[in-house]
């Protein structure tokens, strides 16, 4: 099973009472990357899990081509996760954290794919070493190695930058061309504006649950972004 | 088969993890055997044990313990938030599930074959009398009660107050298995076994079992994704 394109078409989630997400409705393609923009508890880490299937929408529909969340295990096999949260077992070391996921994902020539694994994430020297004693910065290389271990279509990244140094995320933001390149439909949230001004096709802003352009041209990321924001906020005109 | 292998690899990263830190099994094994000892100092008396307590001062131990048990085997799955990731593999989901019951399982049987052997020797209860019997009744009913805890602790996982909400969701559900546990048990310890009454009780363990894994294997998917 695989897809290239990625539709969400009137997405509402609430929680109780609180709606986090308001008719979102979005397109992409594979070979594009995305970014996902917005201030804390705008719905952005909701949109991530509703896209990848751990959170059912109230209302409204993704697709996957036309594959639906029901295609279930087959589309879960094709679709990467690093979340804010790492996913890793702090107990178990590298290989080992590797090892169960590349099981879970039936991933072939383990041994080989777990090697070239640490390799990219710098930790080919700690291996063997518990997670547990670990920098965040070592543990986000770690983590998106464990997204990216069964080469996914699509990746959807939650603040990948966080913790990196410069040179782990220059290793990043290549690896995201690289991904790109490769015809990955990539979903990146992140606050880190500066870095991702440089590798998103385009920027997305969540505002109180509701999807926003940000302006594709011109002016720097940053700015572009603080205009919209500003523009968001405004109340809306109309009779009182 | 990837359901079982799916399974499978659940247990034995819960088995590698428990094998490092022990940290689950020290906490249960220290609370299952301090239970059996408050009640020793407080139903012996002069060596003597009030007549009937050991089967209710058994399951009471694996009820506790197991609820501490499960309470912590899945906080360590949301403290780093793995259960996302273990939701988001391409396994049928109800697998993580039975990988999850299975390590609960192989706990509490450690916890049971340290605590069977004190509440015989404390309250001077002929246990071994029919040991298939026995190891029945206490794989049914563990069963029974990790099965619905299981359930309940993995669905509780992201509530604020699952340390409260567990034990007042699950006692009140597993009271059947824990009195069917409890009657078996009493009737293994009468002075002329009486056999079929316990294997009626063994039998009704059985069908809640049925019952609850069937129960959860139906839910555990759209409960954790709702």
């Amino acid at each position: 099973m695989d897809f290239h394109s990625l539709t969400l078409t009137g997405i509402t989630r609430t929680f109780g009472r609180r709606r986090a997400l308001h008719k979102v409705s979005m397109r992409m393609d594979a070979g594009e990357l995305v970014a996902i923009l917005g201030p804390n508890g705008a719905g952005k880490s909701t949109l991530l899990a509703i896209v990848s299937t751990l959170l059912a929408p109230t209302a409204g529909d993704v697709r996957y081509d036309d594959h639906t969340s029901a295609t279930g295990a087959a589309l879960r096999a094709r679709i990467g996760l690093l979340g804010h949260d790492l996913y890793l077992y702090p107990e178990l070391s590298p290989a080992e954290n590797l090892r169960f996921f590349a099981g879970l994902y039936r991933i072939d020539r383990v041994e080989e794919r777990i090697s070239t694994a640490l390799d990219r994430a710098g930790l080919t020297d700690r291996r063997d070493d518990p997670v547990a004693g670990f920098s965040r910065g070592m543990r986000q290389r770690l983590a998106l190695e464990r997204a990216l271990l069964h080469d996914p279509r699509l990746v959807l990244l939650d603040e990948p930058f966080t913790g990196l140094d410069d040179a782990a995320t220059g290793a990043l933001v290549g690896r995201l061309r690289e991904l790109r390149a490769a015809g990955r439909l990539i979903l990146v949230i992140t606050h880190d504006l500066d870095t991702v001004d440089g590798i998103a096709d385009r920027a997305l802003m969540l505002h109180r649950g509701r999807l926003l352009e940000v302006p594709n041209a011109g002016a720097p990321l940053r700015e572009r972004y603080r205009a919209a924001l500003a523009h968001a906020a405004q109340p809306a005109a109309g009779p009182s | 088969m990837s359901f079982v292998r799916a399974a499978w690899l659940v247990v034995r990263k819960d088995v590698l993890i428990e094998a490092r830190s022990r940290e689950i099994l020290y906490t249960t094994l220290f609370f299952a055997v301090a239970c059996v000892l408050v009640f020793a100092f407080g139903f012996v008396n002069e060596g003597r044990p009030v007549t009937d307590a050991a089967p209710g001062i058994l399951w009471i131990a694996i009820a506790f313990s197991g609820t501490l048990a499960l309470g912590r085997a899945f906080e360590r799955e949301r403290q780093h938030e793995t259960l996302r990731a273990l939701m988001i593999a391409p396994v049928d989901r109800p697998a993580l599930y039975v990988g999850k019951l299975a390590g609960i399982l192989l706990l509490l049987a450690i916890v049971e074959v340290i605590i069977v052997p004190l509440v015989a020797l404390f309250f001077h209860a002929p246990l071994f009398a029919r040991p298939l019997l026995l190891v029945g009744l206490l794989a049914g009913g563990t069963t029974g009660f990790a099965a619905v805890g299981t359930l309940f602790a993995a669905m509780l996982v992201r509530a604020r107050s699952r340390d409260v909400l567990l034990p007042v969701l699950l006692y009140p559900i597993t009271i059947p298995v824990i009195i069917a546990g409890v009657r078996g048990t009493a009737a293994l310890l009468q002075t002329d076994v009486d056999v079929p009454m316990a294997r009626a009780w063994l039998s009704m363990l059985v069908l809640f079992d049925v019952v609850f894994i069937t129960l959860a294997l139906w839910t555990f998917e759209p409960l954790m994704t709702e």
